[in-house]
């Protein structure tokens, strides 16, 4: 690894200050379990290292205003565990209980994964169904990223020079609002996803769709929304022909990336299966 | 390029060391600090080999910077006595060796974590750590054979 200097402040004013003095070349570091390596790999040659560790504040993974606040901080075994997470949708603890292994998921954090923003990474589309918003604030301002907006590409956010992420915050379910995360896992259990998806919907009391939330990951350059086929379930019954329609028009959204774990037309298909399966659960 | 003092405690006994920015914690326990144990493997957090726990938390040595365990616990197969080690000898939980260091101190931290561990829950945990020898039966015959013990 090439050398570097590194720093690790106790306070966030004193994080964002050193962020704003020179923002093209210190990388902010998290739990450090991607950054080692793409530093190890040379991928990434930052003159200086900003660790986030002595920030407690950020760890905070809290209930408010009936919805969620998950620190940037917090480990991914964390979220998993956490009571508040798993009382407002057990999908999301089932979801970073997904990634990796135990020992990645120990180190591994919530705001490096986003900031990281690896399309086949699992917490970003259950995230993503259940409308998260992330908060970044830089020395000048806060400002609040709607998930959708902050993957900007493949390894790409859309955080400005300077800002540092500091939470996820997840607005109240809908009454009666049901959730699935879908890892589809051909190899081994702790790979990445060949394609995942998540659904969040909620109906009336006819059964009639009254909210749709359908999310992909390993499915384009970034973690997608499928905005059409939520559309078309909006006031229908999950039937059959309403699950394969909002099935094919998911799977119609993607984009996928050819890589070893199969072709852009396989992830496409895999992505109308597995949103099939994962409707016929919630619906 | 900047250095680091950092303390930390070492199987119980209290390290203080100073290091360059860029040491790995694996590097540090190895070369530095002679605990030779812990293995190098794959080199990108998949393999297991490495696995160490820091206050308890099995992680990969090989993906934390030495500065990141400043103040923390840190226990290796050095430090481990546990029943864990009988039994992976009773049941054959392992065959060449370079995988058994890991494999202990990740299970050995299931047990701390989870002394009523599931099976399902012996897979999960140890499912990161692999034995290229495919001695996975005895490895999980032997981690039950420890809980059922305690």
């Amino acid at each position: 690894m090439r050398p570097f200097d590194y720093v690790e402040p106790e306070t966030l004013e004193e994080s964002l200050e050193i962020l704003a003095a020179d923002p093209d070349d210190t990388v902010v570091m998290a739990g450090g379990t991607s950054l080692v390596i793409l530093m190890k790999q040379d991928l990434v040659r930052p003159a200086r290292v900003l660790g986030l560790r002595r920030l407690g504040e950020l760890r905070e993974i809290a209930t408010a205003d009936e919805g969620l606040g998950l620190g940037a901080m917090a480990t991914h075994g964390a979220l998993a565990r956490s009571r508040p997470v798993r009382g407002h949708a057990a999908a999301l603890a089932a979801t970073f209980a997904a990634v990796a292994t135990v020992r990645i998921r120990e180190q591994a954090t919530l705001g490096g994964n986003l900031a990281h923003a690896d399309p086949a990474q699992d917490p970003p589309v259950t995230l993503l169904a259940l409308d998260g918003v992330a908060v970044a604030r830089s020395r000048f301002s806060e400002r609040r990223i709607p998930l959708e907006a902050l993957f900007a590409d493949l390894f790409e956010t859309s955080l400005e020079p300077g800002e540092l992420l500091l939470r996820v915050e997840i607005p109240p379910l809908p009454a009666g609002a049901r959730a699935t995360y879908k890892k589809f896992l051909p190899g081994t259990l702790d790979d990445y996803a060949t394609v995942s998806v998540a659904a969040v919907v909620a109906t009336d009391p006819a059964g009639a769709c009254v909210h749709a939330r359908i999310a992909l990951g390993g499915a384009g350059p970034v973690p997608l929304r499928a905005h059409e086929a939520e559309r078309s379930l909006m006031g229908r019954r999950f039937d059959d022909a309403a699950i394969r329609e909002a099935a094919m028009l998911a799977a119609a959204a993607t984009d996928p990336i050819e890589d070893l774990r199969g072709s852009a037309d396989y992830k496409r298909a895999m992505a109308a299966i597995w949103t099939e399966r994962a409707l016929r659960e919630v619906a | 390029m900047s250095q680091h003092r950092i303390r930390f405690a070492l199987n119980d006994a209290p390290i203080d060391v100073t290091v360059p920015a860029e040491r790995l914690l694996l590097d540090l326990l190895r070369e530095d600090l002679g605990k030779t144990g812990t293995k190098d493997g794959c080199s990108v957090g998949v393999c297991g080999l490495c696995a160490v726990q820091v206050d308890g938390a099995p992680m990969s040595a090989c993906l934390l910077l030495a500065t990141q365990v400043d103040g923390t616990k840190v226990r290796t197969i050095e430090g481990l006595i546990s029943p864990l080690q009988d039994a992976f000898i009773d049941e054959g939980g392992f065959q060449c060796g370079i995988c058994t260091s890991g494999q202990l101190v990740t299970a050995d931290a299931l047990l701390r974590a989870k002394p009523d561990a599931t099976e399902a829950e012996i897979n999960d945990w140890q499912m990161g750590n692999l034995c290229r020898c495919t001695g996975y039966y005895g490895i999980a015959r032997a981690i039950g054979k420890a809980r059922d013990a305690r």
